[in-house]
C-alpha cells in the first residue's frame, strides 16, 4: 500500500534514532532519463524519502536555484505523462521501494485533470502529493479524494501560521507536515535553524504528526541542527546546484551522491 | 466584497505562508472602507491630489468618423497620466493604517510602478517595483519617473521578462518580507482579497462617469467600451454599469500580431482555465504552464486575467474581443490626430474596437480613456514606421 511507504519511511527512521531524510529533486533536470538515475544513486545513498518535483512555468515559491532546475527541465520536454514514466520506471528499478511525493504547483494538476492526476500519479506509484500553492482550505476540499486514491496530501506550515491553522493542518496530515522554516522561497538562507526546528518540535509535539522541515537547509551540518528535533529533514537546492555545476550526467550522479551519503550521516540524534 | 470567489474564479492559491497575511489584509480592507475617516481621506485626496472627477469628454471627430456619438472617460488627466493612481492612493492608504514599513509593487507599462512611486513618495514610505527587464527597455521613461520618485526598480531577468514575472518575483519578495511590507497589487488580479480591492479604489470611474454621462446626456450610453490586460480599469468603469442591463459591456484584449498566431495576449479570448498568481481564471496555457504573452503594449502584456472578468465573460454580462498591435497603432494615431489626445497604445485597444461596438449596439458609446501615451511615443513611432 503506498500511503504505508511513507509512513514506513518515517517510522523506521525514527525506529533507527535519527531524522527521516527528503531529498528533492525537479523531475526532468537535466532530463527525464537522468532523473531515473538520480533517484536511484539518492536512494542509493540513503535517502529515506523522494520529493519529486513537477517543474512549473512561473514557481512563486522557489528561488533562482529551483527556478533554474525547472526551466532545464521543461526545456527538456518534462511534462506530466513523462513525469509519471519516469516514476514508473523507477518502481521497475533498484529503487523500486523509495517513498516518492510528487511536489509541485497546482496549475499543471488543474489542467492534467484532478481527479486523472490522482489516479494516474498513484498507479504510476507516487505516495503523496504535496502543493506548494494550495491552502490548507483547498487541501481539505481536496482530501477525501486524495485519500481514496492512495495519495495522501502533505500539508505546509509556516513561520506565519497561527494555532489554528497549525492544528488544522496536523489533522489534514496523514502521512507528514511539511514545516516552511522561515519566511521566503527555496534555497534562502536560512535564519537560525535551531529556532525553526525548536518551532518544529512544538508543532510535532501538539500535532502529534511528524514533521519535515525544509527550506534553507543545505549541509550536512544544518542537517545535525535539525535532526536533533524533528521527524524529517528535506534538501532542495544544495542537491539540485550539485546537478546544475556537474560536468556530465555521471558527475552529477557521483556530487549528489556524495552530498546525500554526508547528509545521511549527519541525521543520526 | 465578496468571499473572493467569482463564480468557480478567484479564490487564493498561493502558499500557507501568505495565508495570514491575506487574512490581515482583508481584515484591515474591510474595516478601512467602513470608516468614514478613512473614506473622506481618500475622497479628499482623489479630489485634490489626483484631480477627480476626471472629464467625461464629447469627441466630435470620432463620433463624426464612426456614425454614433462617442464619449470619454478622461482617466488619462489622472496626476500621473492613467487610472493606476486611484489604486494606489487606496492602497498606500491603507499600507499605512496598517503599520506597514515598505510597499512593494510589480509593473509592467510602468504606469502601476509609476503611481504607486508617486503614492509612496506622498506618503513617505519606501518603495521597491519590480518590472520586468524587457519592459524596463521598452518603458524608459516610466523608469525614469519612478526612480525620480524616490522609488527603487529592480529588473526582473527570469521567463519573458515582462509583466507576469515582475508579479513571480513581487510575490517571492512578499513572501520573505511578510510582516512588514504591503505589497500593492495594480490590477484586479492576484488572490483575494486583491481582485475585490482593487475593484473597490477603481469604481470611482465607473460611478463618476455614470453621472456624468446622465447629466451630459439624460441617458445612458449604449456601450461602454474599454481595454483588458489584468482588468482594472475595464473593472473600474463596468462597475457602474452592470446593474444596467442595457448597458452593453466590451472588454478589448490585445491581439498582438493575432489570435490565430502564438503571438498574442487575448486571455479571455483565447485562453482556457487555470491558476496563474493566486487566482483561478483564464489563462495563456499549454499542458498547464504558462505561455507568455505578447503585445506591443506592456499593460497588456500579460497572460493572465482578474477573475470577476472570466465570470463576466462566462455569464454573458460582458463581451471580450481583440484587436491586433496594428490596429491598436491605427487608433493611437487616429485619436492623437483627430482629438488631439495622445492616448496610451493599452488604451488604443478600447479605441480600435469603437466601429465594432457600433455594430454591436444603439445608443451612445463611452470609451475608458485609461491613460495618455507620453510613454509610449518611441515605441509608436518605431513601429508606425515599421509597418509604412
Amino acid at each position: 500500500m503506498s500511503a504505508n511507504r511513507v509512513e514506513n519511511a518515517f517510522t523506521k527512521a525514527a525506529e533507527e534514532n535519527r531524522a527521516a531524510l527528503v531529498i528533492y529533486l525537479c523531475a526532468g533536470d537535466p532530463t527525464p532519463a537522468a532523473t531515473v538515475k538520480l533517484i536511484e544513486a539518492i536512494a542509493d545513498a540513503g535517502a529515506d524519502v523522494i520529493e519529486l518535483g513537477t517543474p512549473f512555468s512561473d514557481p512563486t515559491a522557489d528561488g533562482p536555484t529551483i527556478q533554474r532546475a525547472s526551466e532545464r527541465a521543461l526545456a527538456a520536454g518534462m511534462n506530466v505523462p513523462t513525469l509519471f514514466s519516469v516514476v514508473r520506471e523507477v518502481r521497475r528499478g533498484p529503487a523500486r521501494d523509495i517513498p516518492i511525493v510528487s511536489f509541485g504547483y497546482y496549475n499543471p494538476i488543474l489542467a492534467y485533470g484532478e481527479d486523472a492526476y490522482l489516479r494516474d500519479a498513484s498507479e504510476a506509484g507516487m505516495d503523496a502529493l504535496l502543493l506548494v500553492d494550495l491552502p490548507l482550505e483547498e487541501l481539505a476540499a481536496r482530501e477525501a479524494a486524495a485519500l481514496r486514491a492512495g495519495l495522501p496530501l502533505v500539508p505546509l506550515v509556516a513561520p506565519t501560521s497561527p494555532p489554528e491553522r497549525v492544528a488544522k493542518a496536523g489533522e489534514l496530515a496523514s502521512a507528514f507536515l511539511y514545516y516552511v522554516s522561515m519566511t521566503g522561497v527555496t534555497g534562502s538562507k536560512s535564519a537560525d535553524l535551531g529556532d525553526a526546528s525548536e518551532r518544529a518540535a512544538a508543532i510535532q509535539k501538539s500535532t502529534g504528526r511528524p514533521v519535515a522541515l525544509g527550506f534553507g537547509v543545505k549541509t550536512p551540518e544544518d542537517v545535525r541542527t535539525v535532526a536533533k528535533q524533528t521527524a524529517g529533514v528535506v534538501v532542495g537546492s544544495a542537491v539540485v546546484q550539485q546537478i546544475e555545476q556537474a560536468d556530465d550526467v555521471d558527475d552529477a550522479l557521483r556530487r549528489v551522491h556524495a552530498l546525500v551519503s554526508a547528509l545521511r550521516s549527519a541525521t543520526s540524534r | 466584497m465578496n468571499d473572493g470567489r467569482y463564480g468557480e474564479f478567484g479564490g487564493r492559491y498561493v502558499p500557507e505562508t501568505l495565508i495570514p497575511a491575506l487574512n490581515e489584509l482583508t481584515a484591515a480592507f474591510e474595516s478601512a472602507v467602513a470608516d468614514p475617516a478613512f473614506c473622506g481621506e481618500l475622497t479628499e485626496l482623489l479630489r485634490t491630489y489626483v484631480g477627480r472627477p476626471t472629464a467625461l469628454t464629447f469627441a466630435p471627430s470620432l463620433s463624426k468618423a464612426i456614425g454614433r456619438e462617442v464619449f470619454l472617460k478622461r482617466e488619462d488627466l489622472c496626476h500621473t497620466g492613467a487610472h493606476k493612481v486611484n489604486n494606489t492612493i487606496g492602497q498606500v492608504l491603507l499600507a499605512k493604517r496598517m503599520g506597514k514599513t515598505r510597499v512593494i509593487a510589480e509593473t509592467g507599462a510602468g504606469q502601476h510602478g509609476v503611481a504607486t512611486a508617486t503614492a509612496c513618495a506622498r506618503f513617505s514610505i519606501p518603495c521597491e517595483v519590480f518590472m520586468g527587464a524587457e519592459d524596463v527597455r521598452r518603458q524608459a521613461p516610466n523608469v525614469e519617473r519612478m526612480k525620480i520618485l524616490g522609488a527603487q526598480v529592480t529588473p526582473v531577468q527570469s521567463g519573458s521578462r515582462t509583466l507576469k514575472d515582475a508579479m513571480n518575483e513581487a510575490l517571492r519578495n512578499w513572501v520573505t518580507h511578510v510582516r512588514d511590507t504591503f505589497y500593492c497589487v495594480g490590477s484586479v488580479a492576484g488572490p483575494h482579497p486583491y481582485p475585490a480591492m482593487v475593484r473597490h479604489f477603481q469604481e470611482v470611474i465607473g460611478r463618476e462617469a455614470r453621472e456624468q454621462f446622465l447629466a451630459a446626456t439624460g441617458a445612458l450610453p449604449g456601450a461602454v467600451i474599454a481595454c483588458v490586460g489584468g482588468g482594472s480599469n475595464a473593472m473600474g468603469i463596468f462597475s457602474g454599469f452592470l446593474a444596467d442591463p442595457d448597458v452593453a459591456l466590451f472588454g478589448v484584449e490585445a491581439a498582438g500580431d493575432g489570435v490565430e498566431t502564438e503571438r498574442h495576449a487575448a486571455t479571455l479570448t483565447a485562453g482556457s482555465v487555470g491558476v496563474l498568481h493566486g487566482s483561478k481564471s483564464y489563462v495563456l496555457q499549454r499542458d498547464g504552464q504558462i505561455l507568455e504573452a505578447h503585445s506591443i503594449s506592456a499593460g497588456l502584456d500579460y497572460p493572465g486575467v482578474g477573475p470577476e472578468h472570466a465570470h463576466l465573460k462566462d455569464e454573458g454580462r460582458a463581451v471580450y474581443a481583440a484587436v491586433t498591435d496594428r490596429e491598436a497603432l491605427e487608433a493611437f494615431q487616429w485619436v492623437a490626430r483627430e482629438e488631439g489626445i495622445l492616448c496610451a497604445l493599452e488604451t488604443s485597444h478600447a479605441f480600435a474596437y469603437l466601429d465594432r461596438a457600433k455594430a454591436q449596439t444603439d445608443g451612445p458609446l463611452l470609451v475608458c480613456c485609461s491613460g495618455r501615451g507620453d510613454k509610449d511615443q518611441s515605441t509608436a513611432l518605431a513601429a508606425i514606421e515599421a509597418l509604412s
